[in-house]
């Protein structure tokens, strides 16, 4: 027993040494590894597009071909009529509720944090790092804990049922991590810039308004996509601060249309690709920005 | 800043005052010590909420780590392909959370879904499952269906990751010899270190308190079996109106969630912006 347990560290040291027989392989060779990894990859494609591409089949059949027809094979009649029946099911207001809370979102968002980043950078004073280490922490804690009183105090406030409260609340909720990676970009603009504009007459204002605001465009591009895909998506503050059809988001409507149309499976695809569309449209359009954005706010 | 304040900060201390109350959410509410806290301690529904998230947690992690990881190196490759199926793979994180619940609901219906469709002209008879009504598979729906929806991220950050690794680095160790294997184990899995810590971190906090799928498509069920922390809060708050009892859970999700991200954090010590840039330097 102990033979075997002294024996392993010097077989695994003893690697290298074997490890040289082999001669540096070219890339790109249809090695095993390399099929392997073809097959898994292509497998994993096959478990993120069918679902997609089946609601995508679903939302053309009408509601009786969908029970009878192969809901996998694209025969015996499709139709569009069910992207109908949702607009005439109220999805036209959830849409334009949707497009009116991102779009003051972000520019809410943004504009906040831009200024508030600048003013952390610049002041190295008590008040801006406790301001910044509240922020970190609100970074940590879960929407969900703060639902409870985020609920009573929207009520309180008499905002309750309104499109207005989803702004402040979902602006607020994208605050901590917007601020932080503002914070991070705004630190590694060179201070000698700031000097010499300073020095050659201009004030903390035009510093900001001349020199930061042009530099920080990709920043806030990236931000602007990262913090829109969460306004639009989100749904648990949707749920607890409004109620009423008139003031309903898209993720929310989404559901009350299937409240309103359960058996009607068609009716709720087509719901559910029309609120992914203007997403789908932004991707296709530029899905590199995309892409980056979803991953550099987190990795920073 | 003052947005922030009131929003986020506000209510988080509202929370601990609440859970110190009994409150119905109309009247005024009534002093009540520590007796919220002590439910909780005997509610048998909350320790299943526990045993049920603690679940979701795990398994989460270790379902998503692994297959976003190997989902993001293959997908740093340089091969043409490559870039296609990546932007493939991100296509479930432009749904909303709300609309793969609908889809997948429609796919997984037991009567006229996808899958049971799939099942007959197949002939696969383990495809045709009730798989949002069986109490002993439909927790693993859901954490497979969350999985589903997260990964597409996940394996993005992994493949920034992979590709802010120096190439010399794998040169170098080619020359000493190293063996494919060698080279993940060495060379790709350290230098990934900080990914794994933001990736956990996320995978963990998320799944700690995830709440979207679960309410949409089980609402909790069948039975008590898939009724997380978060929707076993929502429901004492806004279907029981028990606000300081749901304040309890709010505040016990609040603190785990927190401890879990700074326990993590600190114990890979990833401290500070300054120290990770370190790292990478």
């Amino acid at each position: 027993m102990t033979g075997t347990a002294t024996s392993r560290p010097v077989r695994s040291g003893s690697q290298p040494a074997r490890g040289t027989a082999p001669p540096p392989r070219r890339r790109l060779r249809a090695s095993p590894g390399r099929v392997v990894a073809f097959v898994l990859a292509t497998a994993w494609l096959v478990v993120v597009i069918a679902p997609i591409y089946y609601m995508v089949l679903a939302s053309f059949r009408s509601q009786g071909t969908y029970l009878t027809a192969n809901p996998w094979l694209p025969r015996g009649g499709l139709t569009l009529s069910e992207y109908g029946t949702v607009f005439g099911a109220g999805l036209g207001r959830y849409l334009v509720n949707s497009v009116i809370l991102t779009v003051v979102c972000i520019v809410l968002t943004l504009s906040f944090c831009l200024g508030a980043a600048y003013r952390i950078v610049r002041r190295t004073g008590r008040a801006a790092g406790a301001a910044f280490r509240i922020l970190l922490l609100g970074l940590a804690i879960p929407i969900q804990a703060i639902i409870v009183p985020l609920y009573l105090l929207v009520y309180k406030l008499h905002l309750y049922d309104t499109l207005f409260a989803l702004m402040l609340t979902m602006t607020a909720a994208a605050i901590p991590i917007s601020v932080l990676v503002m914070v991070s970009f705004v630190r590694d603009i060179p201070r000698e810039l700031i000097g010499a504009m300073l020095v050659d007459g201009g004030t903390e204002w035009t510093v900001f308004r001349h020199l930061i605001v042009p530099l920080s465009k990709p920043v806030l591009a990236t931000l602007a996509i990262y913090d829109g895909l969460n306004v639009w998506n989100n749904f648990i503050l949707p749920l607890v601060l409004t109620q009423s059809n008139s003031v309903a988001v898209l993720p929310l409507g989404l559901t009350k249309l299937e409240g309103q149309y359960a058996i009607n499976v068609p009716a709720v695809m087509a719901a559910v690709l029309l609120s992914v569309l203007p997403l789908v449209v932004l991707f296709v359009v530029m899905r590199k920005q995309v892409m980056r954005s979803l991953g550099s706010v987190v990795m920073r | 800043m003052a947005l922030f304040g009131v929003f986020i900060v506000v209510p988080m201390l509202g929370a601990l005052a609440l859970s110190f109350f009994r409150w119905n959410g109309l009247g005024t509410p009534h002093w009540a010590g520590g007796a919220n806290w002590i439910e909780f301690a005997h509610d048998p529904l909350a320790r299943q909420a526990l045993t049920v998230t603690a679940k979701v947690v795990v398994f989460s992690w270790v379902v998503q780590t692994p297959i976003s990881m190997a989902l993001g190196l293959f997908t740093a490759g340089s091969q043409r392909y490559r870039s296609v199926y990546a932007a493939l793979y991100v296509l479930p994180l432009l749904l909303s959370t709300a609309g793969i619940a609908l889809m997948w609901e429609a796919l997984l219906d037991p009567n006229f879904g996808g899958l049971t469709a799939l099942s007959r002209s197949l002939n696969l008879g383990f495809l045709r499952q009730n798989w949002l009504g069986n109490p002993s598979i439909t927790l693993y729906v859901i954490i497979g269906l969350i999985a589903w929806q997260f990964i597409p991220f996940h394996a993005l950050l992994y493949q920034m990751g992979r590709r802010q690794i120096p190439g010399v680095l794998y040169e170098a160790a080619r020359l000493d010899g190293a063996s494919p294997a060698q080279l993940f184990w060495r060379v790709t899995l350290p230098q990934l270190r900080y990914t794994i810590v933001t990736s956990s971190t996320l995978i963990i906090v998320g799944s700690l308190t995830y709440f979207d799928i679960v309410y949409i498509m089980t609402n909790g069920g069948p039975g008590y079996t898939t009724r997380m922390l978060s929707l076993d809060m929502y429901q004492a708050a806004f279907q029981q109106n028990e606000f300081g009892y749901a304040s309890v859970l709010a505040v016990v999700l609040g603190v785990v969630g927190v401890g879990i991200a700074f326990g993590l954090v600190r114990f890979s010590g990833f401290g500070s912006m300054a120290s990770q840039q370190e790292g990478v330097a």
